[in-house]
């Protein structure tokens, strides 16, 4: 349609049975519509969304030669959808269609005022007919998907979403910073409530994603650059020197037997010791091993290479130079997790200070048949095993102040289940959990309270104040107060475990910057919606699952990253995406570059380009627009016009609305 | 064909306008050979009776600076279109209204009291108030009465080309005369000496992000001298203002207050800037949007300080 | 002239509203859904988001002999474009404290969190605010005067 053509505007006005023609006089307003300007054809029917109803457009489409269509109806939410197929079906852009919201907006709510709601439908029409002089027809923007996926977090969350992506079919593309996938699930001894040893069913996982056809595992990786749009991101990841070849490493550990540095293993916290060329632990996949550059006597005194030469595979590979892998991928989805919340932070509880303060993670290391202890409990000042161990809860969570102000969620039934290892390998421990509240609610949960309560678990509703050393000793005296009793009390215990709050990763802050996605106020990334989009993100093709999202235990992980791995399947299945073409697009002529634009889109769909020197102008990236018109109700020479919403199309609509 | 015959006028102004006219040095001389001017109270003694008996579109081009206050304002203002065949609104008043502008937000009653017995200056005890006419013993006074409110020149008459400013870049003005005495015509209604683009465009300073958390007035920091002023939270005009001024303000340390007024696209100056201004700001709760809008002094005179009068609400409603 | 018709001596006020798509636009749909009644003073315009208002449409409003102007919008929090209505509200009270140097009452501008679910808030809303103008009294009180239309 050339753009000087005139208006041709066609108005069906529907009596929706009685429910409009029983207050509004339709007669009236289709009386008054026909001799609005431009508009060429009026009636009314009783059902417009019915069959015969949308004939009747069709067929006035072509009877009168419309190029504009104004349904008065129900509401847009409700029928533009149909009447916009309507209008395409009789060969009219989908886009040249206007509907005025006579039923919810005006009859239903006005029954007992008929003549004021027949003026009022008036200018709703007349103001839907203003709109759609100035309608322009718009075209969907339609997009090819790359069928592949990035998924950064080789944790449980990124492990499930990983499998189930790679299993539906699309090419993989797992990164990983760390030298093994496992996450924190692999560090846990067992999981709540049911027990089961949380190797034994993460492990395999592993190894499926290792040999999966369709996974590339980028361990000891990192995503650095992202760049486009939602089936068509293009991504450098930096994949660091391990020193070791990959493909010949066989994993069979010769390499660290012989290596002669021992370093504080970061798997065990600290507490158990590795080598300079090492695997994580031992189930690690890959099962390649790296060298600690930072450790290593080769890297930092330029003697020893007892690797090399004992290794029976010729896999060391002294001059390994980090590198860049560039990959295209049709989706992202984030699975990062979470990082533990510095208990040092809160200094009554002495941890750091008072070796026999250990954290909740800490205590999994010790309980763990693979840990530096063999599965013994013991206390870190002496070796010996506690006889009383007390469990303090929310360090650092409901903690406005000095801490987080949310739940973590996860740290009562990880508690109780610690609680429960102790009397289980320490007959007749003195074991005490000191809470603020117990929120015990998931499947089985509230069970397992049951349970560990009648196995002779004290629990004592209180926040710990201050915890103090005997030195003698290395017991750990804590003041309290039991507010179910109100007392003040003062108890002593051999070993004491902080529950932490999980905090958002400390990278989170860079990634947020990376994926231009956004966090919520508690730091964590946030979902679409809380309720009805809970693993997309605002960036359409951006996905969110685990802890990355916020805290949640691992059920309700692995329910999220499958959630994920099917909301991304949705547009790599489809291979094509099609975006609504309301956006918003730049008048180039009259942007000076000033950029308030770009500082305050949602999707970060605006760029400043510099044109030449000294002289910027905005860009949108439709694919990025969202259509919610920020840019152009805040551009101060109002060089941004927001389709189908555009300051004239509003303004003849408050115009019309004003004369009736 | 003579010599192309030049008016100039001052309604509501300062002067300012007229003194811009001069401000091309001895470059001036050269002009004035060129041109005849046939009427420039402020500088030559002509009367209105001479401009009066002048034939209808005798004049070539009028520069008209000053808005409409008064009803002599206005009765120059018609008789100057007629005399004209180029009528040029010069200088941010007689184009936009200009700061006199402001006093739109007040009744005349309101003015006259501030202006004759409120301010902390005024001394008046016996509430002397100009009147229209004063008896005097060599006869009557008159002062022309003031119009309800100030206009632009263009709602009194039309108006061929604006030339914008406060006051106008001479240079360019007189560039821009010597255009249309050649013949060379923009146009009707075209704003002379103004570019498509905002201040902006020619702003040196380097923009970064445009998020601010609060506002600071120019006298309680030292700004940045290479940093975009209102990314330091300093209101500067430019975003919204149209170019052409070369960001001269802006080069000499001050942010711009908007007097070459609202971008081309843009019916609204004021509005366009409170928009954008609102819209960088970061706010986390309602409590935060209130507090700062508290914190913008004086939005009408900082976001209309030209051009009030040619804003969409225009002046004080009730 | 003007529509909002005067019936009998009752001064009836001119409202003109916006909202965004998602949040207070369904609640207006959802007050007539479930035939609540509220007086028929409001004429909405809809907008994606409620950031989408330009401080101009408030203006135009205005300037056409509007007596109030409603905006309503998400929840701040859940505002389907993340923080447009923080946009909104920011302007929106830079704009009141500005109506009041052109002697616009506050009072005449009015900015609604208004919810999918809230069709009762909604009702009320437009409720609540036509009391208020009908107190107020017109905006322009002898009519066309100082509309700004030439």
């Amino acid at each position: 349609m050339s753009e000087k053509e005139e208006p041709r505007i066609g108005v069906f006005i529907c009596h929706c049975g009685t429910n409009i023609a029983g207050v509004v006089d339709v007669k009236q307003v289709v009386d008054f519509t026909s001799k609005q300007p431009n508009v060429v054809f009026a009636t009314d029917y009783t059902y417009m969304c019915s069959d015969p109803g949308q004939a009747l457009i069709k067929d006035s489409i072509k009877e009168h030669k419309l190029n504009r269509v104004v349904v008065a109806a129900c509401s847009p939410r409700m029928h533009e959808p149909t009447f916009r197929k309507t209008c395409q079906e009789a060969g009219l852009n989908p886009y040249l269609f206007e509907m005025a919201n006579i039923r919810e907006q005006c009859c239903w709510v006005h029954m007992g005022e008929p003549e004021k709601a027949t003026e009022k439908a008036k200018a709703l029409v007349k103001a839907a007919l203003a709109k759609a002089s100035l309608l322009e027809p718009l075209t969907p923007m339609e997009f090819n998907v790359e069928r592949s996926a990035l998924i950064i977090g080789g944790g449980i969350a990124g492990i499930q979403a990983a499998l189930d992506l790679a299993n539906a079919g699309f090419h993989v593309y797992l990164v990983e910073k760390e030298p093994s996938i496992g996450g924190h699930m692999a560090q846990l001894d067992k999981t709540f409530p049911t027990l089961d040893c949380s190797a034994c069913i993460l492990t395999p996982k592993m190894v499926d994603v290792g040999r999966h056809p369709n996974i590339t595992l980028l361990t000891y990786c990192e995503a650095q650059e992202v760049e486009g749009f939602i089936g068509n991101f293009k991504v450098k990841i930096l994949r660091k020197a391990r020193y070791v070849d990959e493909k010949a490493c066989t994993g069979c550990g010769v390499c660290a037997q012989k290596c002669p540095v021992k370093v504080p293993s970061e798997f065990d916290l600290g507490l158990g010791m590795r080598k300079a060329i090492y695997i994580p632990f031992p189930q690690s996949v890959p099962i390649t091993h790296t060298i600690d550059k930072e450790n290593c006597l080769y890297f930092t005194r330029g003697v020893c290479k007892v690797c090399e030469k004992f290794c029976p595979a010729k896999a060391i590979r002294f001059d390994q130079q980090d590198e860049t892998i560039e990959l295209k991928v049709g989706i992202i989805i984030n699975a990062t997790g979470y990082d533990l919340f510095n208990a040092k932070k809160l200094p009554q509880y002495g941890y750091g200070k008072y070796k026999n303060v250990i954290t909740g993670l800490e205590f999994e290391r010790l309980v763990n048949a693979s840990g530096p202890t063999g599965g013994k409990i013991v206390r870190p000042s002496d070796g010996k095993t506690p006889k009383s161990v007390a469990f303090i809860q929310c360090i650092g969570s409901r903690d406005e102040h000095h801490g987080v102000p949310y739940c973590s969620r996860i740290c009562c039934m990880a508690s109780l289940k610690h609680a429960h290892q102790v009397k289980e390998k320490i007959p007749g421990a003195e074991v005490c959990v000191f809470y603020i509240d117990l929120r015990c609610f998931g499947k089985g949960y509230e069970e397992f309270l049951v349970r560990v309560q009648d196995e002779g678990i004290r629990l004592v509703r209180g926040k710990v104040s201050e915890i103090y050393e005997n030195p003698e000793t290395g017991n750990l005296r804590l003041r309290l107060e039991d507010t179910l009793l109100g007392e003040v009390m003062e108890t002593e215990f051999e070993l004491v475990v902080l529950a932490v709050a999980l905090v958002p990763r400390a990278e989170a802050p860079a990634l947020q910057t990376l994926l231009k996605v956004s966090r919520g106020a508690d730091g964590f990334f946030l979902e679409a919606h809380p309720k009805l989009r809970p693993v997309e993100t605002h960036i359409p093709g951006i996905f969110i699952c685990g802890c990355a999202q916020g805290p949640k235990d691992i059920p309700d992980t692995v329910a999220q990253a499958s959630a994920a791995a099917a909301q991304a399947a949705i547009p790599l299945s489809q291979g094509k995406v099609t975006a609504e073409p309301l956006t918003a697009y730049v008048l180039e002529d009259y942007c000076s570059g000033c950029g308030v634009c770009e500082a305050i889109c949602p999707y970060k769909a605006i760029e400043l380009k510099e044109v030449e020197e000294g002289k910027r102008r905005a860009e949108v990236n439709e694919a990025l627009c969202q259509g919610c018109g920020l840019c152009g109700a805040a551009c101060p020479s109002k060089a941004i016009v927001l389709r189908g919403f555009t300051e004239p199309q509003l303004m003849s609509q408050i115009e019309a609305l004003s004369s009736v | 064909m003579g010599k192309p015959k030049i008016a100039c006028y001052w309604a509501a102004s300062c002067g300012g306008c007229d003194v811009s006219v001069l401000d091309i040095g001895s470059k001036l001389a050269d002009i004035v050979e060129q041109v005849e001017i046939v009427f420039w109270p402020i500088a030559l003694d002509f009367k209105y009776k001479d401009v009066e008996a002048m034939p209808d579109q005798s004049i070539d081009i009028c520069l008209f600076n000053g808005g409409i206050r008064n009803e002599e304002n206005e009765h120059m203002a018609k008789l100057l279109r007629r005399k004209s065949k180029i009528l040029i609104a010069y200088g941010a008043c007689a184009y936009l209204g200009g700061i006199l502008g402001l006093a739109n937000l007040a009744t005349l009653k309101e003015l006259f009291s501030r202006v004759y017995r409120e301010t902390p200056s005024t001394v008046n005890p016996e509430n002397t108030v100009p009147q229209p006419t004063v008896k005097v013993k060599e006869g009557e006074l008159k002062l022309s009465p003031l119009l309800e409110y100030l206009k632009p020149l263009n709602e009194v008459v039309e108006v061929d080309y604006y030339i914008p400013g406060c006051p106008p870049i001479g240079e360019k003005a007189w560039e821009a005369l010597i255009a249309l005495i050649k013949g060379e015509k923009p146009p009707k209604g075209t704003v002379l000496t103004a570019d498509e683009r905002t201040v902006c465009d020619s702003c040196p300073r380097v923009k970064e992000e445009k998020k601010i958390k609060e506002l600071k007035r120019i006298y309680q920091v030292i700004p940045d001298p290479e940093k975009c002023f209102l990314e330091q939270g300093i209101i500067c005009m430019g975003p919204a203002t149209r170019g052409g001024c070369d960001a001269q303000c802006i080069k000499a340390g001050l942010p711009c207050k908007g007097c070459f007024g609202p971008a081309p696209n843009v019916e609204d100056q004021g509005a366009r800037m409170l928009s954008a201004l609102a819209s960088i700001v970061e706010v986390n709760s309602e409590e935060e949007a209130k507090r700062f809008a508290e914190s913008v002094a004086d939005p009408a005179g900082t976001f209309y300080l030209f051009s009030l009068p040619s804003s969409m609400l225009k002046r004080r409603v009730k | 002239m003007r529509g909002w018709k005067l019936v009998a001596e009752e001064f009836t006020p001119k409202i003109i509203g916006f909202t965004c798509n998602w949040c207070t636009y369904a609640a207006a749909d959802l007050a007539g859904t479930s035939r609540m009644q509220y007086p028929p003073n409001l004429r909405l315009v809809r907008v994606m988001c409620s950031g989408r208002v330009s401080p101009e449409f408030v203006l135009k409003a205005f300037q056409l002999g509007a007596d109030g102007v409603f905006i309503g919008g998400c929840h701040l929090g859940d505002c389907h474009y993340i923080h447009g209505n923080f946009k909104a509200i920011t302007r929106y009270y830079l704009l009141k404290k500005m109506l009041q140097q052109f002697g616009i009452e506050p009072e005449r501008v009015r900015f609604n969190f208004i919810s999918a679910a809230e069709g009762e808030a909604f009702t009320q809303a437009v409720k609540d605010f036509t009391e208020q103008l009908k107190r107020l009294g017109p905006l322009r009180p002898s009519g066309g005067e100082g509309s700004g239309e030439a």
